[in-house]
């Protein structure tokens, strides 16, 4: 069913009894051609444009627990292609523009919002790196736009310009940036794909990959055994419990980032802000309520909880930059778990296992990534080579020196 | 998270800094390990849902390392050791 304006006059008119479920529930047969293991943003995306975009058939996505549940319905829903490193930013672009064009591509309200995201400047030296990565953005084909202090003022009049530490100069701004309606992603895909007639399998949990003789014959799952030609692995934080079936081992750790919502408020923040040098970012939702967060916990975790050290200091963060935010009370808050990789970058390749490709070590940046994530992987699982914006996310580029390190911080999961 | 410090007993985990998995202490040695080694040493991690050794610093106390054995899934602190108590045990700096 297509979903249109005529199409709510028609089921208004009826009674709404023409709806229906959005998609199936289907037994998992006993093999596929290709097993998606994670039924996430990343997941499900790569199921959908490896049926529609590389004509693929009899595709599974196993699920451990419900579609859409981890990561995807756990974020702070910014999207942006506001990067720097010419392995990274070709990427982000693509999925920015993938965004563009989402939500006709599937026929779906995702709220596709580009609100515009500003990244605050305090220093000449952090004018100087914005002016940099605004440069290598709008090289790429992204937009970038240097706003001085008077232009951030007018649009945000009542942020803290004259902190003593952190005086705010001006920003770097990307207008096509905003914010997604992040459950609405999955479960966009996860329509879409079901359409195209994937089985979306959920309560569905791994719990072994038959290996022989270097190739993939399929997984083990909670349901029984399900064969596969390829599978593809887009957990997650679990990628390293995930990966350990197959007897590797990740440049990866796990660790849980917290996010938080404030009450509804009326409307006072029409963008989304970043303020780097304090580790707070903030924007606000269509329903009112601040969403806001800043830096990882720090320590290894699978939680999905974290604890109150970094509720203060994200806090803090926040009446630093904009103090009247010590009058809103805090409605939420809540944890995911991030696959940290070494260099803060992600992995989109083939293992040394035949048949057995992953996705994986998004880090905290996974949600905005998710259309193009899942298109080349999809490439990938296709056509047996990646796709031209993801070369670089290999698994050997630790080893050849070849790391895409946006913070310079070295094999430090938990700095980046 | 409250960390039982061996010799200063029960202190915030806020006073530490964390470098990871304590199999770091383990450094190959670097005449004679392959480049392999010490790819597999950097960068590549065991990253346990459970129990897991991990190195913290007591930057804001008595700069002593740790080697604190926690629970990933909980949080709970299991052990916590003298980071030169294990390298010693492991026949590290003798």
């Amino acid at each position: 069913m297509r979903y249109s304006g005529f199409r709510i006059l028609k089921e208004a008119l009826t009674g709404h009894k023409g709806w229906g479920h959005a998609w199936r529930d289907p037994e998992p047969q006993a093999s596929y051609d290709y097993i998606i293991i994670g039924g996430g943003g990343h997941g499900l995306a790569t199921a959908y444009y490896l049926a529609k975009e590389f004509k693929q058939a009899r595709i599974a996505v196993l699920e451990k627990g419900y579609l859409g549940g981890g990561n995807v319905g756990r974020n702070t829903t910014i999207i942006r292609s506001n990067y720097l490193l010419d392995g990274n930013e070709p990427f982000y672009e693509f999925s920015l523009k993938l965004w563009e064009g989402l939500e006709q591509d599937f026929n779906y309200n995702a709220m596709v919002s580009q609100r515009g995201i500003i990244n605050l400047i305090h220093t000449d030296a952090a004018r100087d790196a914005a002016t940099r990565r605004g440069n290598a953005m709008i090289l790429n084909g992204a937009d970038a736009e240097l706003l001085n202090r008077d232009q951030v003022r007018a649009m945000y009049p009542f942020l803290n310009f004259d902190n003593a530490r952190f005086p705010i100069k001006g920003a770097l701004m990307q207008r096509r940036g905003g914010t997604v309606r992040h459950d609405a992603v999955a479960w966009g895909y996860a329509r879409g794909a079901d359409g195209l007639g994937v089985d979306l399998i959920q309560n569905c949990e791994v719990t072994g990959m038959r290996i022989e003789n270097g190739k993939i014959l399929g997984v083990e799952t909670s349901r029984g055994f399900i064969g596969a030609k390829k599978v593809g692995v887009a957990v997650a934080g679990s990628s390293s419990k995930v990966m350990a079936h197959a007897g590797m081992r990740l440049p990866m750790e796990s660790h849980v980032l917290q996010a938080f919502v404030s009450e509804g408020l009326k409307p006072l923040i029409d963008g989304v802000m970043t303020f780097g040098a304090g580790h707070f970012y903030v924007s606000q939702s269509d329903k009112g309520g601040l969403v806001f967060g800043g830096d990882i916990d720090g320590y290894n975790s699978y939680a999905q909880r974290g604890n109150l050290p970094v509720v203060e200091d994200v806090i803090e963060g926040g009446m630093a930059l904009m103090p009247m935010i010590g009058r809103a009370r805090l409605l939420r808050t809540w944890g995911g778990i991030m696959d940290m990789s070494m260099d803060g970058s992600p992995i989109i390749d083939k293992t040394h296992i035949d048949g057995l490709y992953f996705n994986g070590g998004w880090c905290y940046g996974g949600f905005k990534a998710t259309p193009a994530s899942g298109w080349c992987f999809a490439h990938l699982l296709a056509k047996d080579e990646p796709h031209v914006t993801a070369k670089a996310y290999r698994f050997d580029r630790f080893l050849k020196g070849l790391m895409i390190d946006e913070k310079g911080q070295g094999a430090q999961p938990n700095l980046h | 998270m409250i960390i039982h410090h061996p010799i200063l007993g029960p202190r915030d985990a806020q006073e530490f800094v964390y470098l990871g998995d304590a199999s770091l202490i383990g450094r190959p040695d670097g005449l004679t390990a392959s480049i392999e080694d010490f790819h597999n040493y950097t960068y590549l991690r065991d990253n346990p849902a459970g129990a897991h050794r991990e190195l913290w610093y007591h930057e804001q106390g008595d700069r002593s390392w740790l080697v604190v054995t926690r629970n990933t899934l909980t949080h709970e602190i299991l052990q916590v050791e003298l980071a030169r108590d294990v390298a010693r045990a492991e026949g590290r700096s003798k």
